[in-house]
């Protein structure tokens, strides 16, 4: 293969090259990673990726808007909710139809992309667990993640992969007693989550493991365009949801957690591991804020018709658009270009969180152990659909 | 900074050539610029302290239409600080008979996020990067024919030995 970066009749003595993945538990996907090693130290680090290439760019560009929710849902898999949550957001925006989408809509909308955003940091937080040698968060994560697996299926008929959120609406109202059942979810699930928190956060082991590995001062965040929980617990309070003030998030009451360096230096893999923490609770302060006014004020009604506002044909004006939000990777954003002519937008570009904050590993593995690696990469938390899209 | 200000503030450096044409009418106005300005502006608007444009969001190469002689990269900034934001387009002309690939100079030196995004462009529309450090295919194979978001774009018969042309499914028209 040329891929090599190296040309290995240049190798010293003591160095070797070694290939981690792309068939790996710990490369979370199909991820491979060529490390250049001198003994158990990792000089140099070069991700290959593209094995999950999947065309989303070049089908979008083939399909209609609604027609395009469910490859967005593909993306990210485990977020699906988010993902078209801020890829309809855009679409409204073009249309010029955000502002006409009526407050239940709008909670509903919140309501489930948070549940969903809880349910990716389990997966974050089990697996990072399990990365590092820690089994049993593994499993009370999934169990815990399947309640709310089971909620969005009730919702929206699927276990993943929902097309939910529709362009003007949504799929269906919520089923009835969804309300009630999600409240016995986030009491039952709010002990469990600080028993997690307990086994995990403070155990000396994992510790020892994660506190000081693979340091990302924030100037690096930045200037590799590192976003969502791993900007933020390189220090910096930067949350689309507060910066944007998108769809509802204006109106709810929620703190923005970043890296304090507890254990060790800002911006760490157990500061990156904390803030998805810590996320989740403020999820749940969220998800009891929409409980509370889907019940209260904005309840069910007869005349309620979640497709009331959706448009016969989208038809979006000539336009250049960028959209973004905070999936719970990253910022998401979509760039479309349209001609005003048809209902297929010409271009659709998605910009992902996992794919600008994988393109850092290479700077805070160098000098790294072999052993790390895993650590460090499973702090990003990365979903391979969404890098190689 | 509202654009009119971050436009005035450009103006005001470069003078007014700089900006060869402003689509301010739009949801997101951005401002079109030749490729030889390119690194000077943005090395200047990230160094600048009261636009201090310090993140780059996303980085897009666009085709925009069979008919068209020329591909677009699309620069979407932001700014921490300051939290506004700036579109950026820059035209490349470039002939769809020829082999030579358009090129740009790349701007992963001044934010390195560019970096994948702008192997993701050459890897799509093979837009060359000059100046790039490691210029090559990101999501397709290394030995992929063809640039797949063009939009003249026919996959060969074979990759590998295995079919990978199959007819057009027109059923979504």
């Amino acid at each position: 293969m040329t891929n090599y970066k190296t040309d290995l009749t240049q190798l010293k003595n003591e160095e070797m090259i070694l290939n981690m993945g792309p068939q790996h538990p710990s490369m979370h996907g199909v991820l491979r990673l060529e490390l250049l090693t001198d003994g158990e130290i990792v000089k140099e680090c070069t991700p290959h990726i593209g094995y999950l290439h999947r065309c989303f760019e070049k089908h979008a560009e083939n399909l209609t808007y609604q027609q395009i929710i469910p490859f967005v849902d593909r993306m990210d898999y485990l977020t699906s909710m988010n993902n078209d949550h801020i890829f309809v957001m855009g679409v409204e925006k073009m249309m010029g139809i955000d502002q006409a989408i009526p407050k239940r809509t709008e909670y509903i909308r919140v309501l489930v992309s948070e549940l969903n955003r809880i349910a990716s940091h389990l997966i974050a937080i089990g697996t990072y667990g399990m990365d590092i040698g820690a089994v049993t968060p593994f499993f009370w994560c999934f169990r815990d993640r399947e309640h709310i697996l089971n909620l969005l299926e009730w919702a929206s008929g699927a276990r993943l992969l929902y097309n939910y959120i529709w362009v003007g609406g949504n799929f269906y109202d919520l089923p009835i007693g969804f309300e009630d059942r999600c409240s016995e979810f986030v009491e039952y699930f709010k002990p469990k989550m600080r028993d997690l928190d307990d086994l995990l956060t403070n155990n000396q082991i994992f510790i020892n493991r994660t506190k000081n590995v693979g340091v990302l001062p924030l100037d690096v965040a930045v200037n590799y365009g590192c976003s969502g929980p791993m900007l933020r617990a390189s220090g910096l309070k930067w949350d689309l949801r507060r910066v944007d003030e998108y769809s509802i998030y204006p109106e709810l009451e929620f703190n923005v957690p970043m890296g304090e360096g507890l254990m060790g230096t800002v911006g760490d893999c157990w500061d990156r591991y904390y803030v998805r923490v810590q996320e989740v609770y403020e999820s749940l302060h969220i998800i009891e804020q929409c409980l509370e006014r889907l019940k209260g004020p904005l309840k069910r009604s007869a005349d309620y018709d979640p497709r009331s506002n959706m448009p016969k044909k989208i038809i979006p004006k000539a336009q250049e658009f960028y959209i973004r939000g905070e999936s719970p990777k990253g910022e998401l954003g979509y760039f479309f270009v349209t001609d005003g002519k048809t209902e297929r937008p010409i271009r659709c570009k998605a910009r992902s969180g996992s794919f600008s904050n994988l393109s850092v590993l290479p700077e805070i593995t160098k000098g790294a152990m072999i052993a790390d690696i895993v650590a460090i990469l499973g702090s990003i938390d990365i979903v391979l659909g969404e890098v190689d899209r | 900074m509202t654009f009119e200000e971050i436009k005035n503030k450009i103006i005001s450096s470069f003078g007014a050539e700089i900006i060869l044409a402003e689509q301010a009418e739009q949801l997101q106005a951005s401002i079109s610029i030749s490729a030889e300005h390119l690194q000077k502006l943005c090395t200047f608007l990230r160094d600048e302290p009261e636009l201090y444009f310090d993140y780059l969001n996303c980085l897009s190469g666009v085709d925009y239409g069979i008919d068209k002689t020329e591909l677009a990269v699309v620069y979407h900034l932001s700014s921490i600080p300051y939290k506004h934001q700036l579109v950026i387009k820059v035209m490349i002309p470039f002939d769809r008979t020829s082999a030579i690939l358009p090129s740009i100079p790349s701007v992963s030196s001044i934010w390195r996020s560019a970096d994948w995004h702008e192997r993701e462009a050459f890897d799509m529309y093979g837009i060359q990067f000059d100046g790039h450090p490691d210029m090559r295919r990101i999501l397709c194979p290394d030995d992929w024919e063809g640039y797949p978001l063009r939009k003249d774009y026919e996959p060969a018969e074979l990759y590998n030995g295995l079919k990978i042309k199959f007819d057009r499914d027109t059923t979504h028209d």
